[in-house]
């Protein structure tokens, strides 16, 4: 049945206006003394004018955010398979842990002597992560994985300033991620695409051609973006290095190898993990990450400060590139020291595991996804032949002369409630679908989803076009006008103008 | 192990639909030899009561910023942080979201980041701001590369005032682009004047960066600057590290600032040891699509309702590749969802007052400080730090303090290791946060270690 309602509200979704269209002057959420009236010493710039900010009471501010809240799907509502984005479970105990008193409210600037544990902790999660990667150093600075490719990418342009060698040319598979060529770009590098063969990794033979004394390395995700395991990986290292070049691997798809495959005896030189993917460290709806880095013997002593050290007296913070201890850093990524918050959630996550619960979590990782592939290829066009690592990736030739793209069928996805998969990425495949169910599903959980894909690709087939078009129905909104939005931007509330 | 679902059974159902007869037969591409057939050399699992027994250990070695009186800042500040903020973040639907590429089932965040970015360029006086960078630093960074791009300009002017950290992340981000980093050093004594900024903007000089308030504390007027940089066709940036800042000095768009960005830390955000942050990042109506990140604008749906998406995505990697405004991807969502709910507990007269308490309080402590032999108050004006001069070492003096149970300060030979001539100056962050015991405890512990 349907009918309008008076208020827009539909039972349990609920309209909510913005805060700025909700606020009196006057109200506030927080009880503050009141000031003594001390006279300013602001040089005379006191501010003048109203800011423009609303004023609600505690309880509005909490039913409005909470509002928002349900307005989201996460992992905690339900299914997530987006691939390359790894959305498994974030334990509430990784959240608990980083708010304890000790932790949460240390400054950055404090003494070393009143931070020993903090460092003790830093020092800690980076051993995890060189055991589990057989690397012998690691940069625990940068913020996220786009950083830490930052990261990787500089410690390559100094280990070759330092050689005096002016090589400017990366390599980067076609399928890699969009972060890989602006990162080579921000270290001033350009870029030379490598193309894809037809099971689904670098050609090695376009690889190999393609290598020259100009050339300062490679970019390589591996597991690559294709959820495959790139078979070549020890002869493109082999490669690169005997023309003098670097091995980036970007490590986004860590989580599908850890504790089974350590990335050292593969031969790399550098990799960012991206703490919030294999390390479960929350999403949060865009950040924040972390995404430390792994060096070689090579790359290690141009990595950033600051750096933690052990000595007699304890543990040092590194902070200052004029430490004579051999190590010539490239500079400094961010403020202070790194994600600790993130460090704390990591660390708390691996303790949890422990070296056999992580080996058991990237096995299931990748049963979970062979298994959901050997599903789904009853009626999904497989993009690339053989088994995945932790995830499917699909073309859309099943949806040819169905009238209904990858998109609609994401849509109507939605509408089972559960979240769909990356869209149109990687890019070497045409209208991709890339699933990654993750270790934290049960296979009741990948049945059920299994179960109503294939049944939407048994509608899309019958000639019901129409309804996928229109596709979602059952959502606070349906689809948005996103050309509209971009043609003229409105980025921010405005009040009336009379 | 409690996280991991499937039953041995299931994994025996599963491999035989695959048709695989073991999980290790899946990693049948790994080069020989290089799968691992044992767990690498670290602790096995622990039950959820052992972990926390073993990171409480680590937390015992350290001294809480909130467990003794603090008066550390340089670009962190610790805050009274609502209880409604943790709440609101830990909720499941915001805590484990994903990036709002699918708008329909994530309306939530892209409305809290339509008010963020809204209360953003409210308090910083410009038109737009984007969804979050990564810190203050790498804002501060990201502004320099956009105000070349904008400019088609490779120099950059840094003032003398800009926090260090800042700046050594601007010169790493601007080290392989041919850009040019130009600048003064630090002087907490003197402040450079507009002309001596102004000598240094040439026909190369994309834009001028300040600190404001700077990273000694002090406040100055930017206009000037502002209409010197416009004359000579450069930006003027404008960097803060303290946003609670501007609910009590005029915001730096009422200079005519054209990029304003900093670190949005002290609203809602815990110190965390440094990170995670929120980078603030707002600009010009004419600059937007020179931004970096993210950025969320409104439209309507197919029923014809107001909604919201991530829009002028093509600026960004995973559209432009090589040539983005920038490589960032993820920024710092759930820190501004706690910027915007702290902020929208505060509100017009909350922000305000909070300002004013911390001025306040600074007021007190300096004038306690001031009246200490072997210390003086170098600055004439200040927000809600300023820098102390002291017949010793700083870094002598604060450890010191932490005999006697205070935090007393960042010594600037921490963020200047190299300059001797700075080892006796003490930077003192004062806040809403600390009482008027607090301040006494510092007075008296100053008192007795300069004596």
């Amino acid at each position: 049945m349907t009918f309008t309602t008076h208020t827009g509200n539909r039972g349990l979704v609920l309209e909510e206006k913005l805060i700025f269209e909700q606020g009196q002057p006057g109200r506030t959420g927080v009880d503050l003394p009141e000031p003594k009236g001390t006279k300013s010493r602001l040089a005379g710039l006191d501010r003048d004018s109203n800011v423009g900010l609303p004023g609600l009471s505690e309880p509005q501010v909490v039913r409005h955010f909470t509002r928002l809240s349900q307005k989201n799907f996460g992992i905690d509502s339900g299914f997530f398979p987006l691939g390359s984005c790894t959305m498994k479970h974030n334990p509430r105990l990784n959240e608990k842990v980083a708010r304890l008193p000790g932790l949460s409210d240390l400054h950055p600037m404090q003494p070393e002597s009143t931070v020993q544990g903090a460092l003790e902790l830093i020092d800690q999660c980076a051993h995890w992560l060189l055991v589990l990667t057989g690397m012998p150093a690691v940069s625990m600075s940068p913020a996220a994985g786009a950083q830490g490719e930052l990261c990787g990418m500089m410690a390559i342009r100094a280990a070759l300033d330092a050689r005096g060698e002016n090589r400017r040319r990366v390599l980067v598979p076609e399928s890699a991620h969009g972060t890989n060529p602006a990162t080579a770009a921000a270290c001033g590098f350009t870029v030379d695409s490598i193309p894809a063969t037809e099971d689904g990794r670098v050609d090695l033979a376009a690889f190999e051609a393609k290598l020259g004394d100009d050339v300062a390395g490679i970019m390589l995700t591996n597991p690559n973006t294709c959820g495959l395991f790139e078979r070549d990986v020890r002869k493109i290292a082999d490669l690169v290095h005997a023309a003098g070049g670097y091995f980036y691997c970007d490590g986004a798809n860590f989580n599908a190898i850890v504790g089974r495959v350590r990335p050292a005896d593969l031969g790399i030189d550098a990799m960012h993990i991206n703490l919030h993917k294999t390390f479960s460290t929350p999403h949060g709806g865009g950040g924040p990450g972390s995404g430390p880095v792994v060096f070689s013997e090579a790359l290690a002593p141009f990595a950033p400060i600051p750096y933690v050290v052990r000595n007699e007296n304890g543990f040092h913070l590194v902070e200052t590139a004029d430490e004579n201890d051999g190590m010539k850093p490239f500079g400094r990524l961010k403020g202070f020291h790194g994600q600790m918050g993130m460090f704390i959630r990591a660390l708390t996550y691996m303790k949890s595991h422990g070296a056999d619960g992580l080996r058991q979590a990237s096995g299931d990782a990748v049963l979970n996804a062979n298994y959901l592939l050997a599903r789904l290829k009853e009626k999904l066009s497989v993009a690339f032949p053989g088994y995945c690592m932790h995830e499917a990736l699909f073309d859309d030739s099943f949806l040819k002369d169905t009238g209904v793209s990858t998109l609609d069928l994401a849509k109507a996805i939605i509408d089972e409630g559960f979240h769909p998969m990356t869209m149109y990425f990687p890019l070497v495949v045409h209208g991709a679908l890339l699933i990654e169910p993750t270790e934290t599903e049960t296979k009741e959980s990948i049945d059920q989803f299994c179960d109503a894909v294939l049944a939407l690709v048994a509608k899309a087939e019958s000639g019901d076009a129409e309804f996928f078009k229109n596709a979602p129905y059952l959502t606070p909104r349906r689809r948005l006008d996103e050309t509209a939005a971009a043609r003229k931007p409105v980025l921010r509330w405005q009040p009336e103008t009379a | 192990m409690r996280y991991l679902p499937l039953t041995r059974a299931d994994r025996a159902v599963m491999l035989e639909t695959i048709g695989a007869s073991s999980v290790d037969e899946l990693y049948c591409d790994v080069p020989e030899g290089a799968l691992l057939d044992a767990p690498v050399d670290l602790p096995s699992h622990l039950g959820e009561m052992q972990v926390e027994r073993d990171m409480q250990a680590l937390a015992a070695k350290n001294i809480g910023a909130s467990s003794v009186p603090s008066f550390l800042g340089a670009g962190a500040y610790r805050h009274h942080v609502p209880a409604t903020v943790d709440y609101i973040i830990q909720r499941g639907e915001f805590l484990t979201a994903y990036t709002p590429y699918q708008p329909e089932i994530a309306q939530g965040t892209l409305q809290y980041l339509f008010e963020f970015q809204t209360q953003v360029a409210s308090i910083t006086g410009m038109d737009v701001a984007n969804a979050s960078m990564w810190d203050g630093a790498t804002s501060c960074a990201e502004a320099v590369l956009m105000a070349c791009r904008a400019t088609r300009r490779k120099k950059a002017v840094l003032s003398g005032g800009l926090h260090p950290h800042y700046r050594e992340v601007t010169e790493t981000y601007c080290q392989y682009s041919d850009t040019e980093v130009a600048g003064r050093d630090g002087n907490p004594e003197q402040q450079a004047t507009v002309e001596e900024l102004g000598e240094l903007i040439d026909d190369q000089t994309a834009c001028v960066v300040v600190q404001y308030p700077d990273v000694f504390g002090r406040i100055q007027d930017h206009t000037q600057l502002a209409d010197l940089c416009h004359a000579k066709g450069a930006l003027l940036v404008v960097v803060f590290t303290e946003a609670v800042a501007f609910g009590a000095i005029k915001s730096p768009g009422s200079f005519g600032a054209d990029i304003v960005c900093g670190e949005g830390q002290s609203i809602g955000n815990a110190l965390n040891y440094g990170g995670p942050y929120v980078g603030l990042f707002a600009t010009t109506q004419k600059l937007v699509r020179q931004m970096p990140g993210r950025l969320c604008g409104e439209t309507v749906d197919q029923d014809g309702k107001r909604g919201f998406v991530l829009t002028l995505s093509t600026r960004e990697q995973h559209i432009r590749r090589e040539k983005a405004t920038s490589n960032i991807c993820t920024n710092s969502g759930l820190c501004s969802l706690a910027f915007t709910v702290h902020m929208s507990l505060l509100g017009e007269d909350g922000y305000r007052r909070l300002a004013i308490l911390n001025h306040e309080n600074a007021c007190k402590a300096a004038d306690a400080i001031d009246s200490i032999a072997g210390a003086s108050v170098v600055n004439d004006s200040f927000f809600n730090e300023f820098t102390v001069k002291l017949a010793k070492p700083a870094a002598e003096v604060v450890e010191a303090l932490v005999a006697k149970g205070v935090l007393g300060g960042v010594p600037l030979s921490r963020l200047y290791p190299n300059r001797s001539d700075l080892d006796n100056y003490l930077l003192v962050a004062v806040t809403e946060t600390n009482t008027d015991e607090d301040i006494a405890a510092l007075a008296s512990a100053l008192k007795e270690a300069l004596a």
